[in-house]
C-alpha cells in the first residue's frame, strides 16, 4: 500500500520500505514513525540523517554493527551502543531507521 | 573487555574467507553479487579478504560514472568495506600492469601482490569463493 | 558500405575481438560496447593489436560504457572515435548490416 505524504502517493515495498529513495522528504519519516506509534525527536533525526549521509557516500545501508560503530565515532560513545539505538528504534536500529530514512533494507542484518 | 559499542558480537567460529573477483563490473552481475556476499559475511564478523585479479581490478577503478548507462554505480561501496573491518584487499600485480593501471587509479587502498604470494594466501584460507 | 561489427566482451577474458577482427573485411568498422570498451584504452597489453587494426578498420567506442568503467576520452587510443547512443544509431544506419559478436 502506498503512503500518502504531502498530497503525494509514494510507492513502498511489502515491508514498507520506500521504492524510490529520491522521493524521500523528512515528512516521510514522520509519517512512517507515526504509523509505528512513534513521534520522532532530535535523537531519532540524528540517526536518520546519519544514515542518509552514509548512503549518499557509500550507496548501501550499513549493517547494524557498522552503524553502531560509526555513530559512536561521530556522535559519541554514549550514542554508539546498541542499547541506546534499540531504545530509539525498538524494531531494530538499522532496519527501522533505514526505513524512515527512505533507504533499502540493509543487507543481512537486524 | 569489549567496549560498550561492540556489544553486537556474533558468537561462533571465525573462519578465513577469501573472495576472488575476476570480472569487470557492469558487463555481468558477478562483481555486484560478490560485493553483496562479502558484506553479509563481514556483517557476521568473519575473517574476510578480497582479491582483485584479471578484469576484477576494473571493479575498483576510480571515477566510475554510470549515469548514462542507467545502472547503479556500486563502486563507492568498496570504500565502506573498511567500516566492516574488511581491510585485506589484494590486487594481483600482473593484472594491474597488463591493463595499464596503477594503484593511483584505484578507489581503495590495496596491497599489490605477485602471483606466488597470492597462491600462498589462497592456501591459508578455509573458504575461497570465486566470482 | 561493408559491415559494422560490434564487440561486447573484454579482450582480456574472451577471444571475441580477435574473432571479429579475423572476420572483418578491409573497410568494415568495429564498435566496442559494454565490456568490449576495455580494448579501446591505451597502455594495455592488447593496445598494439588494436592500433594495428586501425589501418584496416574504423574503430568506434561507446562513450557511456567508457565513463561507467571509470575511463575517459584521454585513455582512448588515438584514432578510435568515441560515440554516444545517437552515434551508435547513426553507425547502424550507415553500414549495410551489423554483426553482433557476443
Amino acid at each position: 500500500m502506498p503512503i500518502e505524504v504531502n498530497g503525494k502517493s509514494l510507492e513502498v515495498d511489502e515491508e514498507g520500505y520506500l521504492a524510490d529513495l529520491n522521493q524521500w522528504e523528512p515528512e516521510v519519516a514522520t509519517i512512517m514513525a507515526r504509523e509505528d506509534g512513534t513521534e520522532l525527536n532530535e535523537n531519532h533525526w540524528e540517526v536518520i540523517n546519519f544514515l542518509r549521509e552514509y548512503y549518499e557516500e557509500y550507496q548501501i545501508a550499513p549493517a547494524v554493527r557498522v552503524l553502531t560503530k560509526a555513530i559512536g565515532k561521530k556522535l559519541g560513545k554514549d550514542k554508539g551502543n546498541s542499547k541506546y539505538l534499540y531504545e530509539l528504534f525498538p524494531y531494530g536500529p538499522a532496519k527501522q531507521a533505514c526505513k524512515y530514512a527512505g533507504l533499502p533494507k540493509p543487507t543481512g542484518c537486524v | 573487555m569489549a567496549e560498550p559499542w561492540e556489544d553486537d558480537e556474533v558468537d561462533g567460529p571465525v573462519r578465513k574467507f577469501m573472495y576472488v573477483n575476476r570480472r569487470a563490473p557492469y558487463g555481468t552481475i558477478y562483481a555486484l553479487e560478490s560485493l553483496e556476499v562479502v558484506l553479509i559475511a563481514a556483517a557476521f564478523e568473519q575473517d574476510v579478504s578480497l582479491v582483485f585479479m584479471d578484469d576484477g581490478v576494473y571493479q575498483i577503478k576510480k571515477e566510475q560514472n554510470t549515469d548514462a548507462i542507467g545502472v547503479k554505480n556500486f563502486s563507492p561501496t568498496y570504500r565502506a568495506l573498511e567500516g566492516y573491518d574488511v581491510e585485506k584487499l589484494y590486487v594481483e600485480k600482473e593484472s594491474l600492469e597488463s591493463r595499464g593501471l596503477t594503484t593511483d587509479d584505484l578507489i581503495v587502498p590495496v596491497q599489490v601482490v605477485e602471483n606466488d604470494q597470492l597462491a600462498e594466501l589462497m592456501e591459508e584460507q578455509e573458504v575461497i569463493l570465486s566470482f | 558500405m561493408p559491415m559494422l561489427h560490434t564487440v561486447n566482451k573484454s579482450p582480456f577474458e574472451r577471444r571475441t575481438l580477435d574473432t571479429a577482427l579475423r572476420h572483418a573485411v578491409k573497410g568494415a568498422a568495429i564498435l566496442l560496447i559494454e565490456d568490449g570498451v576495455y580494448a579501446a584504452f591505451d597502455g594495455t597489453v592488447v593496445a598494439d593489436k588494436v592500433k594495428a587494426a586501425l589501418s584496416d578498420h574504423k574503430i568506434y567506442v561507446l562513450g557511456p560504457d567508457v565513463s561507467a568503467r571509470g575511463m575517459s576520452e584521454h585513455h582512448v587510443i588515438d584514432g578510435i572515435n568515441v560515440v554516444d547512443y545517437g552515434g551508435f544509431v547513426d553507425l547502424v544506419t550507415e553500414y549495410d548490416k551489423v554483426q553482433s559478436w557476443l
